[in-house]
């Protein structure tokens, strides 16, 4: 039960806080060859950014490989001999960066805002700010989230997650497991309805995933200040849509899956992995190879996160999500119907 | 007769629930003990306490000569244990049960084998070697976890309800193991709530909420009671208590 | 020592018995290593543009041009009219509204000087300030050449210039699959460990096996070695499948020494097993296994700089992944793959993953009561 209230509250502090894609003191080394006032000066620049922080100064003739083998230092900077001087007497230095490409992101942001930096206190000291001619200047607005803020991409991509995890999973191992413990066929012996008996066992989940639902959504807003810019109540019903379906697709896993095991791991296979990985909550659909594009289409919670987003972020109503929303309804009848008949099956 | 296992003022409180309330009663070399009480009247929280799964609260405690607390190491190389859910591996074949458990008694695979040809001819379960346990019927399932709970020859054997859920034919035939067993001299020490498996002991003890109300023969407790069968005994000291 | 042979023989023969593990056991490093290596990237590869041209000059289309001739951008939709740009970022169908003003060559032309806007949707702030970046450097490009073009000079040369030269080692490719690709071993082998390990005691425990274990003279260790070696091998074995696929699918060039990569892994395995084992020994159903695993897996590989670097984490989150085995393994595991780093340069991780082993096999030892 602590597991289930918990783990929204500390995958959200986790995603808010931890997981982080801005590159912030990351460790360079420094192979100053000239030492004049110049090389200072840049380093000094580049140590202020905020983006590098000295892990060692390099002599010349140090082993590059043995610094980046050890795993720490992500970037070299190696100012060439009499940069001051080459600089003033034949107007151009030179300075080379060596990032470990080992992690390709990191080197590449690394590399360019090295350069940047570099090109910025060339600009500003030694031509300073010279007016140059047909300047193209770019206005840029970042829509819908100023401050470029993850937690804005993390809050409906947890949601979805947890709403899977807790309403899909969970009712498809609990009925799994009364099936494999043979309680099952105690409750359809009763003169009980099948319906009642599924409605008895969905309905708590049900409750726990909607709590849990405003639990996310309270802390994103609280904590994290994410908006909520539409309609609270077209929010909640999308919300209560997505939790139907989650739970239609748990009941027809507990009617495929013989016992506990499959289904536990039909439930990771089928649900979590693509969750997180083909939903667009942590990675871009757009750059996968297009037979994962293709896959994601069936996922459900792609098209619940661009519900969300759209609510929460971009306060659009039911003209945008139509189609997405439709998409879910057919998916949940989809389940429902699925279910049903392998249930008959199974009876017959 | 030597005393295999005594029992003087075992308490077992689990919070402030007392499950054992001041046992006391010694088991002979040999006999086959029952252990009767109605469902949660403490039998198989002393049984477990006896096989060393569970510590005591207080009270004295020897099984086999050695001491529950402090040697309980030795205690279990000396006594064999089959308990109310069956429990030999279902996704292994029969041979293959025998050979971990003996393995895990340090049983040589030569005396290993010998036994065991023995023991599947006694049950005539020659042809079902390989066959998995899940697959056998559920009075086999039992035969062979008894048989194997007294493959390294222990001192005494605890069953606990052994032959729940089966037909009176299979459970007499399970008696007639037990039988042999004690014919070996292996104690036997056994709960169950079946009363017709109350007459086949040497002696019964009946416990109801956690005291022991009654221990002796069955001749002389239905004599003691005035009752034609143990059943009677039995919903007597129910109805006493009451 | 017998008796660990025996629970070894048993648990191979559980394994081998058991068909959904068999499946899983091929199944997992298969699709981890196509699916995740495949979805896991953070390159930016095809952004749409809605683009609106107020000017309709010819440098207004030059721009246009040249936009949709890099590979990054698509031109999907043209309009006069702004609001449309925001409209179609709220359908979802484009990233970047260009908005190019009316008088905008003109300006160039007279006043030195023009704007550009540029709409970004940036609920993804990552993939925003990527598209954005590509495309300021496309403008600027662009700039550079009519500069030069107007000017009639070839290049315009600035007086002062700092040449810097960038120079990618290891992987001078860029290629993120190579990246992703030891990362996603790491989180390969802690699943199936953890699950294999944690799922096998609790097995036993709703089967009632375990009592018939615990009334034996079993030794808790003897035990609980018998259950550790299968699951080493097991996962290893995975490791090297899934090394063999990252071979053959990703060329994932192999630097460092491969009886390091066995050699470190099968000490983590151990520290592993050991978390999984106390879970299952705290935990009573398979279901609680589930969800005890899934929380720890999640905090180990969302910290342990799989996907994000660590170094942007805050002090805390990096004090903390000193004890995560995740973090120290899976920092292993690039660095001889794709480095070669040797084993004097893992010192301080050889360290950390046998203190943390040593920790969670005690803690399952401690834990794992014979006696209720």
């Amino acid at each position: 039960m602590i597991i289930i209230f918990g783990l929204p509250i500390v995958q959200l502090l986790l995603f808010g806080k931890v997981i982080n894609n801005d590159l912030q003191n990351s460790k360079i080394a420094i192979l100053d060859q000239s030492h004049d006032n110049t090389t200072r000066e840049i380093t000094t620049k580049l140590l202020s950014s905020g983006y590098f922080v000295l892990e060692e100064e390099l002599r010349p003739g140090t082993d590059m490989e043995g610094v980046f083998r050890k795993g720490k230092v992500k970037m070299v900077i190696d100012f060439e001999q009499n940069f001051e001087q080459n600089l003033e007497r034949l107007g151009k230095a030179h300075v080379q960066l060596l990032a470990d490409a080992s992690d390709p992101n990191t080197a590449r942001i690394l590399t360019n805002y090295a350069s940047g930096i570099i090109n910025d206190y060339v600009n500003k000291e030694k031509l300073q700010n010279l007016t140059l001619p047909h300047q193209i200047n770019t206005e840029v607005r970042m829509l819908y989230n100023e401050g470029l803020k993850s937690v804005y991409m993390f809050v409906p991509g947890i949601m979805a997650m947890i709403l899977m995890l807790i309403s899909a999973m969970m009712t498809s191992i609990s009925i799994s497991r009364e099936k494999e413990m043979g309680t099952m066929e105690v409750l359809l012996a009763s003169p009980l309805k099948p319906i009642q008996i599924v409605l008895g066992k969905v309905t708590p989940y049900l409750l726990l995933s909607f709590i849990n639902a405003v639990t996310i959504i309270l802390i994103g807003t609280l904590i994290f200040g994410v908006p909520i810019k539409g309609s609270i109540a077209f929010l909640v019903a999308e919300s209560f849509l997505f939790i139907l379906m989650a739970l239609s697709l748990g009941i027809l896993i507990s009617t495929i899956a013989p016992n506990q095991m499959v289904a536990m791991f039909v439930s990771v296979l089928a649900l979590m992995l693509p969750t997180i990985l083909l939903s667009g909550f942590m990675f871009p659909i757009e750059n996968m190879p297009m037979p994962l594009q293709i896959l994601s289409n069936i996922m459900p919670p792609r098209w619940f996160i661009v519900i969300i987003k759209n609510i929460m972020l971009k306060g659009t109503g039911m003209l945008y999500v139509w189609k997405e929303t439709l998409i879910l309804i057919v998916m949940t009848f989809v389940f429902i119907g699925l279910s049903v008949k392998n249930f008959k099956i199974r009876l017959e | 007769m030597e005393k295999v296992i005594t029992v003087k003022n075992l308490v077992k409180k689990f919070g402030s629930f007392v499950a054992n309330d001041h046992l006391n009663f010694d088991v002979y070399q040999g006999e086959i003990f029952g252990f009767l009480g109605a469902n949660g009247a403490g039998k198989t929280t002393a049984m477990k306490i006896l096989c060393g799964l569970s510590s005591p609260t207080s009270g004295e405690v020897k099984v086999g000569g050695f001491d529950i607390y402090t040697e309980t190491e030795k205690v279990k190389r000396n006594i064999g244990y089959m308990s109310q859910k069956f429990s030999l591996y279902e996704d292994l074949t029969v041979a293959e049960n025998i050979r971990f458990f003996s393995g895990i008694y340090g049983i040589s695979p030569a005396e290993r084998r010998q036994k065991q040809d023995k023991l599947l001819k006694d049950l005539g379960l020659e042809r079902s070697k390989d066959a998995l346990i899940g697959s056998l019927p559920l009075g086999w399932k039992q035969k062979l976890a008894f048989s194997v709970a007294i493959f390294h020859d222990p001192k005494i054997v605890f069953l606990d309800e052994p032959t729940g859920g089966v037909d009176p034919i299979t459970r007499r035939k399970f008696w007639d193991l037990i039988y042999e067993a004690a014919d070996r001299g292996i104690t036997v020490f056994v709960t169950t709530h079946y009363m017709d498996e109350a007459e086949y002991c040497n002696r019964v003890s009946i416990m109801n909420t956690g005291k022991i109300e009654a221990l002796d023969t069955p001749e002389n407790l239905k004599k003691q009671y005035g009752a034609k069968n143990m059943d009677e005994v039995f919903l007597k000291i129910a109805r006493n208590v009451e | 020592m017998k008796t660990i042979l025996y629970v070894i023989q048993k648990e191979f023969i559980q394994v081998k018995r058991n068909k959904t593990m068999l499946r899983m056991i091929v199944m997992i490093p298969l699709l981890q290593m196509l699916v995740l290596v495949f979805a896991a990237t953070y390159d930016l590869k095809n952004v749409n543009i809605y683009l609106i041209d107020k000017d309709l000059s010819s440098t207004s289309r030059q721009l246009a041009s040249k936009l949709d001739a890099s590979p990054f951008f698509t031109i999907n939709n043209t309009s006069f009219n702004p609001e449309d740009g925001e409209k179609e970022l709220l359908k979802n169908k484009d990233h970047i509204a260009l908005v190019i003003p009316q008088g905008f060559e003109r300006d160039l032309i007279r006043e030195d000087k023009a704007s550009l806007q540029l709409l970004v949707n940036a609920i993804d702030g990552q993939a925003a300030q990527l598209a954005y970046s590509y495309a300021n450097s496309v403008i600027r490009d662009f700039n550079k050449n009519i500069i030069a073009e107007w000017k009639g000079l070839p290049e315009f040369n600035p007086p002062y210039k700092i040449e810097t030269t960038s120079r990618f080692w290891y992987n001078s490719e860029l290629e993120y699959k190579w990246y992703m690709a030891p990362g996603v071993l790491a989180i390969l082998v802690t699943l199936i460990g953890l699950f294999l390990s944690g799922m096998s005691l609790v097995k036993e425990k709703e089967l009632g096996t375990i009592e018939q274990l615990n009334v034996t003279p079993i030794k808790k260790i003897q035990f609980l070695t018998g259950k550790l070696v299968p699951f080493i091998v097991i996962a290893l074995f995975d490791l090297s499948f899934g090394l063999l696929i990252a071979r053959l699918v990703f060329n994932l060039p192999i630097v460092g020494n491969l009886g390091l990569v066995f050699g470190f892994g099968a000490l983590y395995l151990l520290g592993i097993l050991g978390l999984g084992l106390f879970i299952s020994t705290v935990a009573d159903t398979q279901q609680q296994v589930m969800f005890v695993t899934y929380f720890f897996m999640m905090i180990f590989i969302l910290m342990g700089g799989i996907f994000t670097p660590v170094d942007s984490m805050p002090h805390w989150a990096q004090l903390f992944d000193e004890c995560n085995p995740v973090y120290h393994f899976m920092k292993i595991m690039r660095m001889v793959v794709l480095k070669g780093s040797g084993f004097g340069d893992l010192i301080h991780e050889f360290v950390a993953l046998c203190i943390i082993g040593a920790t969670f096999l005690a803690l399952a030892l401690w834990r794992y009561k014979k006696t209720a």
